[in-house]
């Protein structure tokens, strides 16, 4: 008999238990790329995360590594704290879009730019989750949410921000990505983009952020086939998927 | 040890760099800017943490990481600054991270002014924050004690895992003493609980988060255990011709310092006046001041504000002696002849 072979496995860097997610959602995928990828990088023992306050404000229980909360939108602050007194730790902030795109958008800019030596994942998926699914600063024109009950009106409600141009306009920034996590090709590219996102702050070139579109089936009422495909035929046109900044350092990393 | 002349702010800022402190974290606001500059120059060159952040709200969540981290760090501000990291200090306090907070305290509410004033006290020592929680609070009445205080908060914050401020005023923020600088051997306690990567152990979280009623009133239990530890062990005060001092002048920093003036004036006519002064005005230093009251024919609570520190005393009093109060509003420092006018009036009063 051959001996077996694993070739799937839990990483080490997530935990063991059920996460509180709803079906359909795709924080899990998410956690479990950067799982990978910490495990692949061997970091798990230096690597300390940031959760936000939304969703994912439980991560610290399903990550394995050393985690801290933040104030709602203060991740980057929290992070440049660490950061600053550890720089041989792999710092990152795992945040949402009411979280980083709202509440968070001083700290956020600030960190980018001041090449803070941190990683950002972004959750997208235009909606805040936790509280019910009102409007975010990232829900589409049109869109209807608990607090645009008749479609978001941008004379009123302003536009979508796009985060990932936002941040690449600051000198700071050294690789600035947006990606999905919608269909297995948007997924291995995602999983790549966060591997070079680490490899960025391993390799002492800046802030390094990955803007992930995410589905939020609960909230934007849809099946979570239906979501995925809302996803793709709505917000990928509006948030172009692609590199927005990536430093020739980082291109060159290996 | 050789004397030197430094400004309160500046003096602060050495203070804490020889408490050990490993990262500090602010933004310019008058009165206080000097303690910001001082830091930026003197940090880098010892091969620590500056950072001048974005906002006030940023440099608190700064601190916050770097507590989390194991490290010393610092934040100053004044007023309006201050009330700006009550976030912070609030995830502080719910997460018992060690920290040290600076008010030097302005002319309020809103943008005020930026001369002297006493008017957070409510702010500084009934939370601040939301929230079930007391930060620890030393009030300096000059540059020397500025500097013991500090040094004595970066002690007391490690100790208990609580954040601890300074509150000064414009006053000892801005002036200029000579003091000596005392030579600290920083030795903060073991911290295993940091955020330092899981290398051989299990991992660590810091989190105020308890979604269920009973886990965060247990919690809330812990944390109000410590806070009664803390009031039993940590109350400080000075005292001033306190001995058969009759008419008790209670007054905490600046005002405890112009106070100090008047009552000499006063006991200069024959007034039986002296000066209770709270070091810590949370824990406020009930037990002591409840021991003067047998001694006293009238309290007198001076402060610059409405009236604020006042509620503390009559807390303590609960009507055992007459509580009067004098306050200066808006900035303004009283002069000494203001307090001897009030000594002699609640003197004639209660004679």
């Amino acid at each position: 008999m051959p001996e077996g072979k694993v070739v799937f496995s839990r990483p080490e860097a997530l935990e063991d238990v059920p996460t509180h997610y709803c079906p359909g959602c795709t924080h899990g995928i998410v956690h479990r790329l950067i799982a990978e990828v910490i495990d692949e990088l061997g970091i798990r023992e230096k690597t300390v995360g940031i959760a936000p306050v939304g969703c994912s404000v439980l991560a610290y229980h399903y990550f394995n590594f050393d985690m801290s909360e933040a104030a709602h939108g203060r991740a980057p602050a929290v992070a440049t704290g660490i950061k600053r007194v550890r720089p041989e730790n792999a710092v990152f902030t795992y945040q949402g879009d009411g979280d980083l795109a709202a509440i968070g958008t001083a700290e956020i800019v600030h960190a980018a730019n001041r090449g803070e030596n941190i990683t950002t994942i972004f959750i997208n998926n235009a909606t805040f989750g936790m509280t019910g699914g009102q409007m975010a600063p990232t829900t589409l024109p049109g869109q209807v949410t608990t607090s645009t009950p008749t479609g978001r009106d941008v004379k009123l409600a302003g536009y979508p921000l796009k985060v990932a141009e936002l941040i690449a306009e600051t000198t700071g920034a050294a690789y600035v990505v947006r990606r999905t996590a919608t269909q297995p090709k948007y997924i291995r590219s995602c999983k790549k983009a966060i591997k070079t996102a680490f490899m960025t702050q391993l390799a002492d070139l800046g802030f390094s952020i990955v803007e992930i579109l995410s589905t939020c089936s609960t909230n934007w009422g849809m099946s979570p086939v239906e979501a995925l495909k809302w996803l793709e035929e709505n917000m990928i046109p509006y948030y172009p998927l692609g590199d927005y900044k990536v430093i020739e350092e980082v291109k060159a990393l290996k | 040890m050789a004397r030197v002349l430094m400004k309160g702010n500046e003096a602060i800022a050495e203070a804490a760099i020889r408490a050990g402190c490993d990262a500090y974290f602010g933004y310019p606001i008058t009165p206080q800017t000097e303690l910001l500059e001082y830091m930026s120059k003197r940090m880098p060159e010892l091969g620590r943490v500056f950072i001048q952040g974005e906002s006030e709200v940023a440099s608190i969540n700064m601190v916050l990481g770097a507590a989390a981290a194991g490290k010393r760090a610092m934040t100053s501000s004044s007023s309006p600054g201050v009330s700006l990291k009550q976030e912070g200090i609030s995830y502080l306090a719910g997460t018992e991270l060690p920290a040290v907070i600076v008010n030097i305290m302005r002319g309020g509410p809103g943008l005020g002014n930026v001369q002297p004033s006493q008017s957070d006290y409510f702010q500084a020592t009934k939370g601040g924050g939301h929230g079930d929680y007391f930060p620890i609070v030393l009030a300096p009445s000059t540059v020397q004690e500025a500097i013991d205080l500090t040094i004595l908060a970066f002690e007391l914050a490690d100790k208990y895992r609580n954040p601890a401020m300074i509150l000064g005023d414009g006053s000892i923020g801005q002036i200029m003493e000579p003091v000596e600088l005392p030579e600290v051997e920083p030795k903060p306690p073991p911290k295993p609980w940091a955020l330092t990567g899981c290398k051989d152990r299990e991992k660590n979280i810091i989190r105020s988060l308890y979604l269920l009623a009973g886990p965060l009133e247990a919690r809330n239990i812990i944390l109000q255990k410590k806070y009664r530890e803390i009031e039993a062990n940590e109350q400080r005060h000075t005292e001033f011709m306190l001995g058969g001092a009759e008419i008790v002048v209670i007054a905490y920093g600046t005002a405890g310092r112009v106070a100090q003036t008047g009552i000499t004036k006063a006991r200069d006519e024959g007034i039986p006046a002296g000066l209770f002064r709270p070091l810590t005005l949370y824990p406020y230093p009930k037990d002591a001041l409840s021991s003067v009251i047998e001694q006293a024919r009238a309290f007198l609570v001076l402060e610059m504000s409405a009236g604020q520190m006042l509620e503390d005393v009559e807390l303590v009093v609960q009507g055992r002696v007459p509580v009067e109060f004098q306050g200066w509003l808006g900035g303004r420092v009283p002069a000494p002849s203001e307090v001897l006018d009030r000594i002699r009036d609640v003197g004639e009063k209660w004679g």
